[in-house]
């Protein structure tokens, strides 16, 4: 697993709350901090990436396991 | 420069108010500028107390337990009874409120905009309508439209 230092679990909630409460999270970390995002609505396979390539947020990491989504996303300059 | 998205907000029912607020939000998150205009009905999504309501009657791609001809859909409580539903699914399946993306839009910064000539078409009272948010007309939408990357009726 990768290295991380915020862990969000967004479980049961479902689009766009993930997505949204990924921004909130990372407007309140330091550039090059990385986010541990943990989401079950499906959807977020497309979003996250998308939320990581309009924001400059660079996506490192994403795993599923057992229909959970991980993602590790890196807090850009 | 920041993405620019525009929307004329014109529903007032319960699964009206998704789109508007639930893209605003997250064109907000994706680094966009957002103003929505809110017309005829949309301006009751502008109310302190929202009490919004969605109606099997005229909407027959509306999923109920049971079919319902059209005839008994005027019957009283039926609408009471399929926003109950519908709210009762959004709570299960972890969908925000209509509320909660409501506050997330006013709390980064999205532009709420009442158009005027409804206001005083409907004799609505401003008091009624959350704070900060401001009134225009036609003009104001188009002026900020013309630049938008997104413009969306709904």
């Amino acid at each position: 697993m990768f290295q991380f230092d915020v862990e969000l679990d967004t479980s049961g909630l479902n689009c766009p709350l993930p997505v949204l409460k990924a921004r909130k999270a990372l407007s309140a970390m330091e550039s090059g901090q990385r986010l541990h995002l943990i989401v079950t609505d499906i959807g977020a396979n497309k979003d996250i990436p998308a939320f990581s390539k309009m924001t400059g947020n660079p996506l490192i990491e994403t795993s599923e396991q057992e229909g959970v989504l991980h993602f590790i996303l890196e807090k850009g300059a | 420069m920041a993405k620019k998205l525009a929307i004329i907000a014109s529903k007032g029912t319960l699964d009206g108010a998704y789109p508007p607020f639930l893209l605003a939000s997250t064109a907000v998150a994706l680094g966009f500028e957002v103003k929505i205009f809110f017309t005829f009905y949309g301006l009751q999504l502008l109310n302190k107390d929202l009490n919004l309501k969605v109606s099997p009657l005229g909407n027959p791609a509306m999923p109920m337990p049971v079919p319902v001809p059209s005839f008994i859909q005027i019957i009283p409580g039926l609408e009471w009874f399929a926003t109950w539903m519908m709210k009762r699914k959004i709570k299960q399946k972890g969908v925000a409120s209509v509320e909660e993306l409501r506050d997330i839009c006013i709390e980064t910064g999205v532009d709420l905009i009442a158009c005027q000539m409804t206001v005083d078409l409907f004799d609505f009272n401003k008091e009624d309508f959350i704070e900060g948010i401001s009134s225009g007309g036609a003009a104001t939408y188009l002026e900020f439209a013309g630049e938008a990357d997104v413009s969306l009726y709904i």
